[in-house]
């Protein structure tokens, strides 16, 4: 999956970069918990971790990523929540 | 003129450093450590509260007893911090002005922050709740003893998986009429936040029969049909529900401005100092560093502190700098635990339990007063 122009923009951008894990995924589902449904989160990490553990939990809790791109130093996902 | 500290917080990390603080300026400085009650609790006791071994009760001493005669004792609220004028209101009486603070106010236990905790779901973060779980306990019948934390970060993170294993070996002593069942809900892919230490906890799990759930947040819990309902939209449910409260950063860090999210304080991994304000610190719970929220990190985050405060007061560089140092026991029943020993580098290597790591907590229960708060280790 890559960026294209369809990314949808974020409703807010969770910065979890030089945060280990687990903190980017909690720092994502800290950002669902306080989202509405339709809202479009942006989350930032620099932790190799993110990369399985993100997408994985977004497809368990029923939210869709929309987008992951790889950016110098870090990785950035886009997730929409669905529920 | 006098330089005045003020320490918010009679815990492990304030009383460490004011202790240090009296200790090094001798006389030069005056320190005062604030604190609501004026005593000192040994926390990490009454998880074994919960199994009729300790008597809450006796887990705390009166603070004046800690603290060098050189340092005051005021016994009030800290409500709130003012940085630009640099005091400190109080409930009661005066605001205290302040050259240098120290925030050693602990984290907050917030059950409502998940609906239907309270009432709902036992825990062991303070001696009502553990004295509750310990009837509980002592009148169950049977079934899944359902565990895990109800949100991330809360203190001590192996907590919730040391009850799980400290009860397993309890109901293999003591018989119910049915069979007892243990379940542990875990929010992360693994069962364990630190991740060197999940696959031996995982290990433990299985030999021990003890289910695991991973990718299981906790959003609310139905009382009635004794459920926990999950954020990823899943049920859980349970006979007996032992839950780490969900934690937030201290009420005095938000009412001032200087909590960032979860009301955690963003604090400077390595100086401890609060960040935007030169002259304010923080020590334990309450910040946002990302390591164990426990007495340990606050033991060994208070020298820093009182190294970077005195250092200045003395026109002497500091010598000491904050690398993260964590060292934490793991009890796991039947005798053995484990010893955590990291920093922001070196992730805590462990292989099994151990008697030897068990006696040790056990050693440690005992020293803590005559050599932690004085700063004697």
């Amino acid at each position: 999956m890559a960026a294209t122009e369809v990314t949808p923009l974020p409703t807010r951008v969770v910065d979890a970069r030089g945060s280990f894990c687990p903190g980017p995924l909690m720092a994502l589902i800290g950002a669902i918990r306080e989202a509405k449904v339709g809202d479009v989160l942006e989350v930032w990490s620099s932790d190799q971790g993110s990369r399985r553990d993100i997408p994985f939990w977004v497809n368990k809790a029923g939210h869709e990523l929309v987008a992951l791109a790889d950016e110098a130093g870090y990785t950035r996902f886009v997730i929409l929540k669905k529920r | 003129m006098r330089k005045k500290v003020v320490i918010i917080g009679g815990g492990v990390g304030g009383t460490i450093a004011a202790n240090l603080l009296s200790r090094r300026l001798d006389g030069r400085a005056d320190i005062t450590v604030v604190d609501r009650q004026g005593k000192h609790f040994y926390e990490p006791g009454l998880i074994f509260a919960m199994l009729g071994g300790v008597d809450p009760a006796k887990l705390w001493r009166p603070e004046r007893t800690l603290l060098r005669k050189g340092v005051k004792l005021e016994l009030n609220e800290a409500l709130r911090v003012d940085t630009e004028a640099k005091v400190v209101h109080m409930e009661h009486g005066p605001a205290r002005p302040y050259d240098y603070l120290v925030l050693a106010p602990g984290a907050r236990l917030d059950p409502s922050a998940v609906p239907g905790f309270e009432g709902n779901a036992h825990h062991f973060y303070n001696g009502p709740a553990a004295l509750a779980l310990r009837t509980a306990i002592e009148n169950f019948e049977g079934g899944t003893v359902l565990l895990g934390p109800a949100s991330i970060p809360y203190k001590c993170p192996p907590a919730p998986i040391e009850a799980t294993l400290l009860l397993d070996a309890y109901f293999k002593k003591h018989k119910t009429k049915r069979p007892v069942k243990f379940r542990y809900l875990s929010p992360l892919g693994r069962a364990f936040t630190i991740e060197s230490v999940s696959p031996v906890v995982e290990k433990l799990f299985v030999e021990r029969g003890v289910e695991l759930s991973t990718f299981f947040n906790v959003d609310s819990i139905d009382g009635e049909r004794k459920v926990v309902n999950s954020l990823e939209g899943e049920e859980a449910p349970y006979d007996l529900l032992i839950l780490a409260p969900p934690h937030r950063g201290a009420k005095i860090a938000e009412d001032s401005g200087l909590g960032g999210p979860g009301g955690w304080i963003p604090t400077d991994r390595a100086t401890l100092r609060v960040k935007g304000h030169r002259d304010v610190f923080a020590i334990g719970d309450a910040t946002d560093l990302p390591l164990s929220k426990a007495g340990s990190t606050a033991h060994f985050e208070a020298p820093v502190v009182a190294d970077q405060i005195a250092a200045e007061i003395l026109g002497r560089p500091p010598k000491m700098l904050y690398n993260g140092h964590v060292m934490c026991f793991f009890e796991t029943g039947f005798g053995k635990g484990m010893v955590l020993d990291f920093d922001y580098d070196h992730a805590p290597k462990v292989k099994r339990p151990t008697r030897l790591a068990h006696w040790e907590k056990l050693a440690f229960n005992r020293m803590y007063w005559a050599t932690i708060p004085t700063a004697r280790l």
